[in-house]
């Protein structure tokens, strides 16, 4: 398998080519966006809560960028989906990583890890679970 | 019978200078089409700063032993180089400085924040490096100047015939500010005309020549330009020099920019007084060895010879465009090769830059840049976020194009 076939496996062009969860909710219970300025990367989250309201029972993205970007950010949908805000809220990025699974240099993984940083944002601001260090006061998420 | 024939460069020759060329990327033969953002340096350059470290450094101007006097020869014959390499009149206007971008942030606070004010002008154009865009827009809002953009046209060419109308009702104008080549889709500018136009009006003409210098011969005195602003590392010289050319005589009634050691003529605790020009605005020890480069990056471009490196580039871009148009879904944008310098711009349809430049680098070890080209109104004015240039220069070989254009379908068959 060649570094490129490594990089851009059948599952990262499928999800690219064919985003799961791709679309917008009208009146969402969370929403954030985010981009990463370097390579205009942009993704906006929206999130809506099951009736016991901290259940995620929809969540949708808009985005454009590079099909590393947005194509992790189509498998957060499927991932999240079912789990509670708290629970994604702890969720470690190697959890993402893993199911991306590909090598990634410094650069591309802010790529692969716009999408989570947005949901957490959208999560943070409907149901107030922490942040990661130093993302306190975020007017929107810029992955610099 | 005369005959005159056009000087050719042999690629291949300039080449063996570069011992960079010997690296390999991702197990392949290096191919660098990246040199718009910074060129790869040949080692006579590289030479030249290792001998003056090893036989001539000191720090300049004060010492009084020949070590002190042999590096102050070495920065004023690389002053004198830079004099020459621009035909500007007098070496003291020659002011050392990082690279074009600090330059033209010299330019803009010293002239721009004392001399602009409420209902004053500056004019930019819409093909703006960001270099000689922000500092401009930063200076105007602090003054309450009015900022403009000149718009371009669809080949990316700039809207002369819009001059008047887009500083129509908005006051005096003070600043025009261009670029001479566009760093992105490579247009070559009529910089004489806009220096015209700029005089009629009593404004400066300040010129980011940072994307041109590598290119084509510069001659300050023909421009008609009152400032002109040069990175060395594009120009096959080192990272952390480039120089401001000013007609001494604007030079002389502005404010300092840097303040501290050598730029002064006497301090006292009252006060301090302004040495003379170039001193005046290099604050500070000099980039020394840097300079030296730069001389040895002039003398380098001088024995290949300027009409030689424009025929070249001409032929590379002519050859690229044929290519690509090849490919489908790949867009190029900007003018006809006769009105460029050796810049390709392009998208590949559906794909981001991003992917398009990492696939062209894993599988072809072929180096271009994807992203906004520090070109944000630009890429509004494309309607892209982002686009993917290759650019080309002294030591770019044809056999590069087709590796580009190759990768280029890999990448619509990845994204197929």
């Amino acid at each position: 398998v060649s570094e490129m076939e490594e990089l851009y496996r059948e599952v990262i062009l499928d999800h690219y080519k064919n985003p799961r969860g791709h679309g917008e909710l009208e009146e969402p219970d969370a929403a954030a966006e985010g981009q990463n300025p370097l390579c205009g990367d942009e993704v906006s989250i929206f999130v809506a809560f099951g009736g016991d309201g901290e259940t995620i029972e929809d969540v949708r993205f808009r985005g454009r960028g590079c099909a590393i970007s947005q194509a992790s950010t189509s498998m957060l949908m499927e991932m999240v989906k079912g789990r509670t805000a708290a629970d994604v809220a702890e969720m470690n990025r190697d959890e993402l990583l893993e199911e991306v699974g590909i090598p990634l240099t410094p650069i591309r993984l802010k790529c692969a890890l716009l999408g989570l940083g947005v949901l957490k944002v959208a999560l943070h601001r409907a149901k107030g679970t922490p942040l990661p260090e130093g993302w306190d006061g975020l007017d929107e998420l810029e992955l610099t | 019978m005369a005959v005159t024939t056009e000087r050719r460069l042999d690629a291949e020759r300039i080449r063996a200078d570069f011992r960079i060329f010997g690296e390999r990327s991702h197990g392949k033969p290096l191919a660098y089409l990246d040199s718009a953002a910074s060129s790869q340096k040949p080692r006579q350059v590289l030479e030249a700063m290792t001998r003056f470290y090893e036989t001539s450094y000191a720090n300049v101007h004060r010492g009084v032993y020949e070590l002190a006097a042999r590096a102050t020869d070495g920065l004023e014959t690389a002053r004198e180089k830079v004099r020459a390499f621009v035909n500007a009149p007098a070496a003291r206007e020659i002011i050392f400085v990082r690279n074009a971008t600090e330059a033209l942030n010299l330019i803009a606070y010293s002239w721009g924040l004392n001399r602009l004010g409420p209902g004053d002008v500056v004019l930019v154009t819409e093909l703006e490096h960001h270099s000689n865009y922000v500092p401009w827009q930063y200076v105007a809002g602090r003054t309450e100047a009015d900022f403009r953009m000149l718009p371009l046209d669809d080949q990316g060419e700039l809207r002369l015939d819009l001059l008047d109308e887009t500083v129509a009702g908005a006051g005096h104008v003070k600043v025009v500010a261009t670029g001479y080549v566009s760093n992105s889709l490579g247009t070559v500018n009529p910089v004489e005309r806009l220096s015209e136009w700029a005089h009629e009006r009593g404004a400066i003409m300040v010129c980011d020549a940072a994307q041109a210098a590598p290119h084509r011969r510069i001659d300050v005195q023909s421009l008609g330009v009152d400032f002109l602003a040069v990175s060395g590392h594009k120009m096959l010289g080192p990272s952390g020099i480039g120089f401001l050319w000013g007609r001494a005589a604007l030079l002389q009634e502005m404010e300092p920019f840097l303040l501290g050691g050598h730029m002064i003529r006497k301090v006292g605790y009252e006060a301090t007084t302004w040495g003379d020009l170039p001193a005046k605005f290099e604050a500070g020890t000099s980039p020394m060895a840097e300079a030296v480069g730069l001389g040895a990056a002039i003398d380098y471009l001088e024995e290949v010879g300027f009409e030689a490196i424009e025929r070249h580039e001409r032929e590379l871009v002519t050859y690229a465009l044929e290519r690509l148009a090849e490919i489908p879904g790949v867009t190029t944008f900007g003018p006809p090769p006769e009105r460029r310098a050796g810049i390709v711009l392009f998208d590949v349809e559906g794909v981001h830059p991003h992917d398009v430049a990492q696939i062209l680098d894993t599988e072809q070890g072929v180096a271009i840049r994807a992203g906004h080209h520090c070109c944000q109104p630009l890429m509004q004015k494309l309607g892209l976020p982002a686009t993917n240039r290759a650019s080309f220069y002294v030591y770019t070989l044809p056999e590069e194009i087709d590796r580009l254009a190759a990768g280029l379908r890999k990448v619509r068959e990845v994204f197929g």
